[in-house]
């Protein structure tokens, strides 16, 4: 036999949930029309396009194993990581082009992230701050696929990265690389990726900062 | 950390302690004089290493061929030219078999060998391309850690890739020159340089000529054969 105490509970409990039930429904309601009054959906501003800026890249050539400082406009991101990966996505396009010294199939898209760190303890690195950084480059497994097999080109292309985000970034002096976000014991067989590049080897005292 | 040795192969007996005592801190006076014995001039020995082999099957050059077989052949090739030049040749790889960095380079140091010669061959690029160590230089210890024992080496190897660059050009072989870091040259306690072969092109940049193309092959090895017997009677080894 149920006591009256638990028949008393499981009255308000019912009451409860009803009561409940009830003020989530009207709130659902309040929140569609807020929806279709167009309050917090309508843009209230247009999305703008960053100004253009000077970009210097270094750019590879297999014919005479060098690099070559070229200028270009792009529209950078002020974020550094996200601008490294810019410069080194417009990098990449040049040596996926039809007419390249250096072609390499990928293009842009075969920069998965860049990551800053600072060059000692791997600390993430705050705005502000003067210390060297560390590049973490991390690469798609498309791109290594497709790259060419030899110690010229491979070694041109780890140059050339390391070069091109001293360039553009002068407060980065030393590279790393990941592929896939794991580290890979060799470009295509021959340039070694599990050391740490100083950008002083790549980089041209003149062109480092731009 | 490994560890290699390399005091005590240019000079014998007490004679080795003088000389390397000398060379590593030149403030010190030097010993009253002793004659210091050095290695009889007329062992010369070279050592030739095929990149890759076994599973590790290195790039695919453009006519399919597999840059282990290139290498390989080169190999062989130059190894006849020399023993032919009465130059003692130590191979690392004799067959299709996989060896690492470390394996090459222990074989390397092994032979106290006066000029290393790394073989690749590569689908991009024209002529010849030659790469010593991207290691910085330093001076002869008697101990040096095993991954850094190039950096001894490194101004002796860029004086091998000199003669090498030299001889080639001569031969009509367009030759590019570079630094570079692989495992198994910075390892070696020897003047090493890596030669890549490239495919021969013409002035349009067309393909003349393969890496496994049997008288590119000759031509090159035959080059190169010419100007390690240079560096030899020029006296630039230890």
């Amino acid at each position: 036999m149920i006591s009256r105490a638990q028949t008393v509970l499981l009255i308000l409990l019912v009451v409860a949930s009803l009561t409940m039930a009830a003020v989530l429904f009207r709130m659902r309601e309040r929140a569609h029309e807020r929806l279709l009054a167009g309050q917090d959906s309508a843009p209230t501003q247009a999305p703008s396009v960053t100004a253009p800026e000077q970009a210097t890249l270094m750019v590879a050539n297999d014919d005479d194993n060098s690099l070559r400082g070229e200028v270009y406009s792009l529209p950078l991101p002020s974020d550094p990581g996200a601008r490294a990966r810019a410069v080194l996505g417009k990098l990449l396009d040049l040596y996926a082009a039809q007419d390249s010294n250096h072609p390499i199939a990928g293009g842009a898209a075969s920069v998965a992230q860049v990551f800053l760190l600072a060059a000692q303890g791997g600390k993430a690195v705050s705005a502000g701050q003067n210390e060297p950084q560390l590049a973490v480059v991390n690469l798609k497994s498309s791109f290594v696929a497709s790259h060419p097999s030899g110690l010229e080109t491979e070694s041109l292309t780890v140059l050339s990265i390391c070069g091109t985000l001293h360039a553009n970034l002068p407060r980065v002096t030393q590279v790393r690389f990941l592929v896939d976000g794991e580290v890979r014991p060799s470009l295509a067989g021959h340039a070694d990726l599990t050391r740490t590049y100083l950008t002083s080897d790549a980089v041209p005292a003149d062109l480092a900062h731009p | 950390m490994r560890w290699i040795e390399c005091g005590g192969r240019l000079v014998t007996g007490a004679a080795a302690a003088v000389v390397l005592s000398t060379g590593i801190n030149a403030q010190q006076p030097t010993a009253p004089a002793q004659p210091t014995v050095t290695a009889p001039q007329s062992r010369f020995v070279v050592v030739v290493d095929a990149a890759h082999g076994g599973d590790d099957t290195g790039g695919h050059l453009n006519d399919g061929q597999l840059e282990k077989s290139a290498t390989l052949a080169m190999s062989v090739r130059l190894r006849s030219l020399l023993s032919a030049r009465g130059i003692q040749v130590v191979t690392t790889r004799e067959s299709d078999q996989s060896l690492t960095p470390d394996q090459r380079a222990d074989i390397a140091n092994r032979a106290r060998a006066q000029a290393c010669i790394s073989l690749h061959a590569a689908e991009t690029g024209s002529g010849t391309h030659l790469f010593a160590s991207s290691l910085g230089s330093s001076s002869v210890a008697k101990f040096m850690p095993w991954k850094t024992a190039q950096s001894s080496f490194v101004t002796r190897s860029l004086a091998l890739a000199g003669v090498l660059n030299s001889a080639l050009t001569h031969g009509g072989t367009p030759v590019t020159l570079g630094r570079t870091a692989l495992p198994g040259i910075d390892s070696m306690a020897c003047p090493a340089v890596v030669v890549e072969l490239a495919p021969a092109r013409d002035a349009d940049k067309k393909t003349t000529s393969e890496p496994d193309d049997l008288n590119y092959q000759a031509q090159i090895a035959a080059t190169l054969a010419a100007a390690i017997l240079e560096w030899r009677v020029e006296g630039h080894q230890p």
